[in-house]
């Protein structure tokens, strides 16, 4: 088949970008769409172009590396589907497809669909942890977690972090994001003791680099895992219990 | 050089223990004076960092990655082993040890593999205690499952998901560090080059791979956990992006490499489907459990598989081994593949796969049960080929996974150059010729979390007091330039060919020469034909841009370049080891019915390569493997 591309192109995070038009020529439908690129890239390099610059590694859908912004939506047209797992046979003979990076303020573009995602470590290092001192820890089975919660921290905690959710944001907000993380630790006995201050610093610092969110939703339609909003619930609401506890812990009622 | 592997006297189960008591300790005050690189955020890598870290060190981590959390240690699906013996049946510490010696072939250190085992309980304490959500049973305790080549149920999990939420574990353990500032992270940050002084690693050179600069950094120590070397076949199930670089670099400047043609190849993969295959999908052996393999009987069937009656269908595992049918160990299910390819039996539309058939499992168990154990591999399977597997059977072939081979180290994880560790799949440590499912993720944390932190200190406490040496020393400007002049090298040639390109044709003289199968006239071939597609790489390589921003063609470059070299240890440490043994099988040596032949008087060593320069032979140094406390019997699963 044969599809035509417009594809952002940037020279680096401070240099003017805009679209560039490539025909894609016979192209299988079994490539997958980051295989489409890899042949577009080819043909680029044999006519002496700079190939395009887009970030992916796992090829799985696991690694969380890839993220195009393809035809508007946050990795293409199949739901819960990062990039890498999406394949041409989605598409048709002929098709255009504009192909943009993640576009957000917390999200600065290095070069052509390469993002900066470091903000995602930021908020972890403010709280996204269960403190354990290695070699501290009790035999595993001292602690039973009923099976209920695990799973619930387990469908929080695949979240892969490629960001999608905030690039489909209207205001640009990292609440699912935080929200999964935040649940996958608050759910678990094991961290019950951070679960507060935890939820605060992390809330906290999520709002010094994203956006606010105003309760739209579509990042959980974008999401390759499927992340539910209701984690989103459970963060808002252990962050408000957090604010109180801080302070009655602190003693600043 | 006579390699001293500083394994400690004493009984089996005692030397860890006494090593730790004798070891010289380095004061919990006195550890900020101390400097220590790490490279690599897998696994390995976090965990070390992490521990490092909190121990009171001062820690600089590198990565290539934009996170420490996209490391390859994040796609493992399987699941981590420990001895923990919650099933209550019958497994121990020695057992796990024997296990993994005898999935191994016989090719590993004793006391390194004991250790492992030993400290595999205290892995599985730590990940549950940082809130990795294991799989678990009603009651709430943890649950287990089995996996190839053992008789216990050992392994532990995270649905599809282990290697994710054991990584996600180990970061944000590292992350908190990162937080209270004992550690350092230097993300999108690729080093190209480990710096000597008088002998003992003193530093890196890192390229930012988003702006090009060229920074060199001093330490105490170096810390290698950059992962496997499975890429130098082009297409394997690793991430894109791993490579043996670092490790290569280490052994260009004195680190021994250790085995390097002990490679895993992974049975149950999706074959490729055309020519622009990137990479492979590796489909968990746990569908062994279920599927049933086969292949038509007669050679170039063109009928559809449900076309082919079942008499005329040859279930060749369960036929040559009915004692381990489907679940024989990966070695052997790959190379029983292989054979049904080189007959002409290879079914789907480019003849490259066997059947994986689950129609009798749906029929005895239900396709609900099925889909309870399996639904997201199906998944993932029809993803990818756009075939429903309850419905046809999956086509699967075998794909490089895995390599055993790495830098070569002591009982301390030390390179031969001193203050240079590896740990995980880059060194070459316990797994022997083949390693066992379940294990790796073990290993990496393993040495991350409880080894490395110790020992690094038996070398650090001689330098108390001691300065890194300044990164304005000449060791340091020198290595530098010869960064930059590799970098400026690889923009000057200009060529017409992609680095891509390059690097699909070695893999194909790889896989061909150096892969499930070897022997003596194809090895001889490779290593005619490596050299001199390198040779052709080095002139008429062509990458685009330039070298301060962001370029994945030159980042590429380098690391096939590197590959090339290692591709042709590969070859010279499969053609020296005249024997078969685990992933490593030489035609020449095999059994009357094909199976694989070891040779102990001769083989029991660890084939450890010292670089010469440029235009000589490595030399070959031996370390000869001790067996005190199990018996070498030949595998077998008939
Ligand atoms: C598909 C798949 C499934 C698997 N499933 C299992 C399983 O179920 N159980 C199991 O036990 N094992 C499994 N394995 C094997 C296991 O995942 C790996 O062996 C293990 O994760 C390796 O960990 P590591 O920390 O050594 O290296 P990696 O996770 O590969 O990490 C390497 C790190 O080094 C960095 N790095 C490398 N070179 C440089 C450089 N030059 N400069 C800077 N940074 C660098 C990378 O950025 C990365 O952070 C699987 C492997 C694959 C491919
Ligand atoms: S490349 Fe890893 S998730 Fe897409």
């Amino acid at each position: 088949m044969n599809v035509t591309l417009k594809v952002w192109r940037q020279e680096g995070p401070s240099t003017p970008g805009g679209f560039v038009t490539y025909d894609a020529s016979d192209i299988s439908h079994e490539m997958s769409f980051l295989e489409m690129l890899d042949t577009v890239n080819e043909q680029l390099v044999a006519a002496g172009e700079v190939p395009i610059e887009f970030d992916h590694d796992c090829r799985e859908g696991i690694c969380g590396t890839c993220g195009l912004m393809i035809d508007g939506i946050p990795h293409g047209p199949q739901r819960s589907t990062a990039t890498c797992q999406l394949h041409m046979r989605k598409f048709r003979d002929g098709d255009v497809i504009t192909i943009e990076p993640w576009r957000a303020l917390g999200f600065p573009i290095v070069r052509d669909l390469v993002v900066d995602r470091s903000a995602f470590d930021r908020i972890i290092e403010a709280g996204g942890y269960i403190t354990v001192p290695t070699g501290s820890a009790p035999d595993a089975n001292l602690v039973p977690v009923p099976k209920d919660a695990s799973e619930a921290a387990m469908d929080a905690a695949a979240c892969i972090g490629c960001g999608a959710c905030v690039a489909v944001c209207p205001n640009g907000a990292a609440q699912l994001f935080t929200a999964a993380k935040i649940a996958h630790l608050n759910l678990l006995p094991q961290g019950q003791a951070e679960r507060w201050a935890r939820t605060v610093n992390m809330v906290d610092t999520m709002e010094e680099f994203f956006g606010a969110c105003s309760n739209i939703g579509e990042c959980t339609s974008a999401c390759p895992k499927d992340i539910s909003l209701d984690f989103i619930a459970l963060m808002n609401r252990d962050y408000a219990s957090g604010k109180v506890k801080q302070r009655r812990l602190t003693g600043q009622h | 050089m006579i390699l001293d592997s500083k394994v400690p006297d004493g009984p089996l189960a005692e030397k860890w223990e006494g090593y730790r008591f004798n070891m010289k300790l380095v004061a919990p005050t006195n550890k900020r004076k101390f400097k220590i690189i790490v490279i690599g955020t897998g696994l390995a890598g976090a965990s070390a960092a992490a521990t490092l870290g909190e121990l009171g060190y001062n820690v600089d981590v590198f990565t290539y990655h934009d996170s420490p959390r996209r490391a390859h240690s994040i796609a493992a699906q399987g699941g981590i082993n420990a001895a923990k013996n919650y099933r209550g049946d019958g497994d121990s510490i020695f057992r796990l040890f024997y296990d993994t010696i005898k999935g191994g072939d016989y090719r590993s250190r004793e006391a390194n593999v004991y250790r492992l085992a030993e400290v595999s309980n205290e892995i599985i304490d730590q990940c549950t205690a940082q809130g990795v959500p294991f799989a678990r049973e009603y009651g709430g305790l943890l649950d287990n499952r089995s996996f190839g080549g053992v008789q216990v149920s050992r392994t532990f999990y995270a649905r599809g998901q282990t290697g994710q939420q054991l990584l996600l574990g180990s970061y944000q353990a590292l992350a908190r560090q990162v937080g209270i500032g004992t550690v350092k992270l230097h993300t999108r940050a690729e080093m190209l080059e480990v710096v000597l002084k008088d002998g003992r690693a003193v530093g890196v050179v890192v390229r930012d791979l988003a702006t090009g600069e060229i920074t060199t950094h001093s330490a105490h120590a170096v810390v290698l956990a950059t992962g496997g070397y499975s890429n130098a076949y082009y297409l394997s199930t690793n991430a894109m992006a791993c490579n043996g670089t670092a490790i290569w670099r280490a052994y260009r400047k004195g680190a021994y490499f250790a085995n390097a043609a002990f490679t895993q190849i992974h049975p149950t993969c999706i074959p490729a489907s055309d020519e622009f295959q990137s990479k492979l999908t590796l489909m968990s052996e746990s569908l062994r459990n279920d599927g049933r393999i086969w292949v038509p009987e007669k050679a170039e069937d063109p009928r559809p598989a449900a076309g082919i009656p079942e008499s005329e269908r040859d279930y060749y595992l369960e036929r040559r081994y009915p004692a381990f049918g489907n679940l024989v160990p990966r070695d052997v299910a790959s190379r029983a593949a292989k054979q049904q390819m080189d007959h002409n039996k290879g079914v789907g539309p480019l003849h490259n796969g066997v059947y994986l058939d689950f129609r009798d499992s749906i029929e005895r168990l239900g396709r609900d049960v099925i889909e309870t154990r399996y639904s997201n591999l199906f998944e993932m399977y029809e993803r990818i080929t756009d075939e429903n597997p309850y419905e046809v059977p999956m086509r699967i072939y075998p794909a490089p996974h895995y390599t055993m081979g790495g830098l070569w180290v002591d009982y301390e994880l030390m390179t031969t150059v001193p203050g240079l560790y590896a740990i995980g799949e880059a060194n070459f440590s316990d797994h022997g010729a083949n390693r066992l499912g379940a294990s790796a993720l073990m290993q990496g944390l393993a040495d991350g979390y409880f080894v490395l932190p110790y020992t690094v200190g038996n070398y650090l406490a001689k330098y108390l007091n001691t300065d890194p040496v300044s990164s304005e020393d000449p060791v340091f400007k020198d290595a530098e330039r010869e960064v930059n002049d590799r970098l400026s090298m690889f923009m000057g040639i200009k060529g017409s060919r992609s680095v891509d390109w390059f690097h699909r044709e070695l893999g194909m003289i790889l896989i061909e020469y150096c892969g499930m199968t070897r022997n003596r006239p194809g090895l001889e071939k490779a290593l005619s034909e490596i050299p001199a597609l390198r040779e052709e790489f080095y002139k008429d390589v062509r990458i685009l841009g330039d070298s301060e921003t962001l370029n994945q063609s030159l980042e590429k470059a380098g690391r096939v370049a590197d590959f090339f070299e290692l591709a042709e240890l590969m070859c010279r440490d499969a053609l020296n080891r005249e024997e078969s043994c685990g992933g490593h099988f030489r035609e020449e040596h095999q059994t009357e019915d094909g199976e694989a032949q070891r040779r102990d008087d001769e083989f029991a060593y660890a084939a450890a390569w010292e670089w010469t320069g440029a235009d000589s032979e490595p030399t070959l140094n031996k370390e000869q493997l001790v067996f005190e406390n199990v018996e070498l019997t030949t595998r077998s699963y008939k």
